[in-house]
């Protein structure tokens, strides 16, 4: 049965883990995340789960790695510093495809920064902070409602798809209440587990869909798990054939399914001619901003990527294809707006409204640029 | 002679230890360790991180996790807590465990964990080709120590100790029987257990130190004074470094034991089976 509570977006991020399934949490307190360890240890142990605070962020992304092998649903969560020191395993979890939840509930940086200033300046590291190639899956959810529908859906791709999956909001929506309703249950992905004998298994041999099954230590298929470069029987290579093939489904896995993946919202868009690109938090004072546009006559409306990563590409070239100008609001210097111009391809004029002053850009300002933009026009 | 065939995974031969090379000693006891308490294959998992002696878990016909440098403990703790009923055993060597891993290595002894490490201490980085560690003996040379160590050691086993090891022990690679017997009460011990075995690395600390080869420096390991083998620092490795003060001797056996409450996460209480 569905019911409606008035809750903090770390909080609802810890009952949507528990939803999907999620029954491992290791972590290490840092803010504006810790909220998000604090509930997960109280709804853990009764939903049959365990908690461990370990002794670093390093640690926490091993632990959560080590549980997800064992074949529990694992998550963790962090912010700046935290993030940082998370990246060595994010990429061992792409690597060795190990299913697993980050979440990192942005403050400011860099290094210590402003630990409870919102900020959206990890949104590139979302993308490449490990190092090597690598795909990524980072959704970035805009309110606390939103926080409990990604946090289900970032479980249910990592299962799917054998990779981490980032979930990135920052501090106001992480430590702001909202009226929210829960639903009575979720639909919830499970990993593919092997159907063949143990003596027949290649743990990095995959299905169809470019995604290996795969089985938990303990239940009978005793295989490697490795960090280093691997065949298909999950032991280290390096024949290059064999490294780029790996390589090459690893990346495959994501981008062959982004229409699967990729989620925007696009609000008043139909008819527009001047759109804001928003994300996160400043989604909603871009929403407001374009209401309050219209109602002076200005054609505006917003795009909203829910996924960052993979980038909405063509959404995002489909509105530069209508507009006059893509207005890219960011709470950083200048992360994303790079990829818009790039998806734009010069289709339109593309125009940074950018802060990392620890403060949120709001509706107004927003609106500025819309009428500003609009008396110019005429 | 237990026959250890079954434990390996034959197809991924050869292995990448160099002639000489006492890890492959330690491997086969371990092998024989589980041989002889009965664990069930497919409920044994071991874990380890970077270097010569991690990648001895890739051989071993388990569930291995070849993880990241220093972190296997972390790696081990997710593991043995998400799934309790497996026997976990980390196996890492000095560098990864003490220098790198260290902070892991510390807390997941002061947790008393229900897991066994394994720690080879060679005294020195094999892998990535000699550099000093932190159990290089002073004095004695290493690619980037080519001067001779300025930095003091540490003892392993005094250092887990501290940090709440409920089982220590440290046996030399070249008793094998001893550290089965060794490797088998770390294993049965209930919470966490710590074994350093005193391994080799003829490739460089024995080139860089003039120590001899594999067997020179193995045959040196045995060599004791009353009980008390003095290998690491003193008799082969390093006498020609010139020292006032005599080195440590290297004492073997189980060095602690405890009974303490062991570390299951935070989780719903579960009647205890034990
Ligand atoms: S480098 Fe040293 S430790 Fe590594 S395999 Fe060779 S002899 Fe053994």
């Amino acid at each position: 049965m569905n019911r409606t509570e008035l809750i903090q977006g770390n909080e609802a991020c810890a009952l949507a883990a528990v939803a999907a399934g999620c029954r491992f949490f290791g972590g290490y307190p840092i803010t504006p995340s810790t909220g998000i360890a604090e509930q997960m240890v109280r709804l853990l142990p009764d939903a049959g789960g365990v908690f461990v605070q370990m002794e670093d962020e390093i640690a926490s992304m091993a632990a959560v790695i080590g549980a997800s092998l064992a074949g529990s649903k694992a998550m963790t969560a962090t912010s700046g510093p935290g993030f940082s020191l998370m990246q060595e395993h994010i990429g061992y979890a792409v690597m060795a495809e190990v299913p697993c939840v980050i979440v990192n509930v942005m403050r400011g940086g860099p290094s210590t920064g402003r630990p409870t200033a919102p900020s959206q300046g990890d949104v590139m590291q979302a993308r490449w902070g490990t190092h090597g190639d690598h795909p990524a899956v980072v959704l970035a959810p805009s309110s606390v409602g939103e926080v409990y529908e990604l946090t289900v859906r970032a479980f249910n791709l990592a299962e799917r798809f054998r990779t981490p999956v980032i979930v990135l909001y920052d501090e106001i929506i992480g430590h702001t209440r909202e009226s929210v309703v829960l639903p009575g249950s979720v639909d919830v992905v499970d990993r593919i587990k092997p159907d063949v004998e143990p003596e027949q298994f290649w743990p990095k041999a995959p299905a169809a869909n470019g995604v290996p099954p795969m089985p938990a230590f303990g239940d009978g298929y005793r295989f490697h798990v490795t960090g280093l470069t691997h065949d298909q029987r999950g032991f280290p290579t390096e024949d290059s054939a064999l490294t780029g093939a790996l390589m090459t489904r690893l990346n495959n896995k994501v981008d062959d399914h982004v229409d699967e993946i990729v989620q925007v919202e696009r609000f008043m868009l139909d008819d527009a001619d001047v759109a804001i690109f928003a994300y996160g938090i400043v989604g909603r004072s871009a929403r407001e901003a374009v209401q309050r546009a219209r109602t002076m006559g200005i054609k505006a409306g917003m795009i909203r990527p829910l996924t960052l990563w993979p980038f909405p590409d063509v959404q995002v070239a489909a509105v530069a294809e209508q507009v006059d100008a893509m207005i890219v609001a960011e709470m950083n210097l200048g992360q994303l707006i790079g990829e818009v111009q790039r998806a734009s391809g010069g289709r339109t004029e593309i125009v940074g409204h950018l802060r990392a002053d620890g403060e949120p850009i709001t509706p107004s300002q927003l609106l500025t640029e819309l009428t500003d933009r609009n008396e110019a026009a005429r | 002679m237990t026959d250890v065939k079954s434990y390996l995974r034959e197809w991924a031969m050869p292995h990448v230890l160099c002639p000489g090379c006492a890890h492959g000693i330690v491997l086969r006891s371990f092998l024989v360790a589980v041989d002889d308490l009965q664990l069930d294959q497919n409920k044994v998992a071991l874990v380890a991180g970077i270097g010569c002696s991690s990648r001895l878990v890739g051989y071993a016909d388990f569930c291995t996790l070849h993880g990241t440098h220093g972190r296997a403990p972390a790696f081990a703790t997710g593991l043995k807590l998400a799934r309790p009923e497996l026997s976990v055993v980390v196996v890492t060597g000095d560098g990864d465990g003490l220098a790198i891993g260290g902070n892991h290595l510390i807390h997941a002894a002061r947790r008393n964990i229900d897991i066994t490490v394994i720690l080879l201490n060679n005294s020195i980085y094999g892998m990535t080709g000699g550099q000093v560690a932190p159990t290089t003996p002073p004095g004695a040379f290493a690619s980037t120590a080519p001067g001779g160590n300025t930095e003091a050691s540490f003892d392993a086993c005094k250092l887990l100790i501290g940090a709440g090891a409920s089982f220590v022990a440290r046996v030399l690679a070249a008793t094998p029987i001893e550290m089965t017997k060794l490797m088998a009460d770390g294993m049965s011990h209930r919470g966490f257990s710590f074994i350093e075995v005193i391994s080799d690395c003829p490739e460089y600390f024995g080139r860089y130190n003039k120590a001899g080869g594999g067997a020179a420096m193995l045959t040196g390991l045995t060599l004791r004074d009353e009980g008390v083998a003095v290998p690491l620092a003193s008799k082969r490795f390093v006498n020609h470094v010139p020292s006032s003060a005599p080195p440590p001797g290297i004492t073997t056996g189980v060095l602690h034991r405890e009974d303490r409450p062991v570390f299951v996460g935070v989780r719903k209480a579960v009647d205890d089976e034990s």
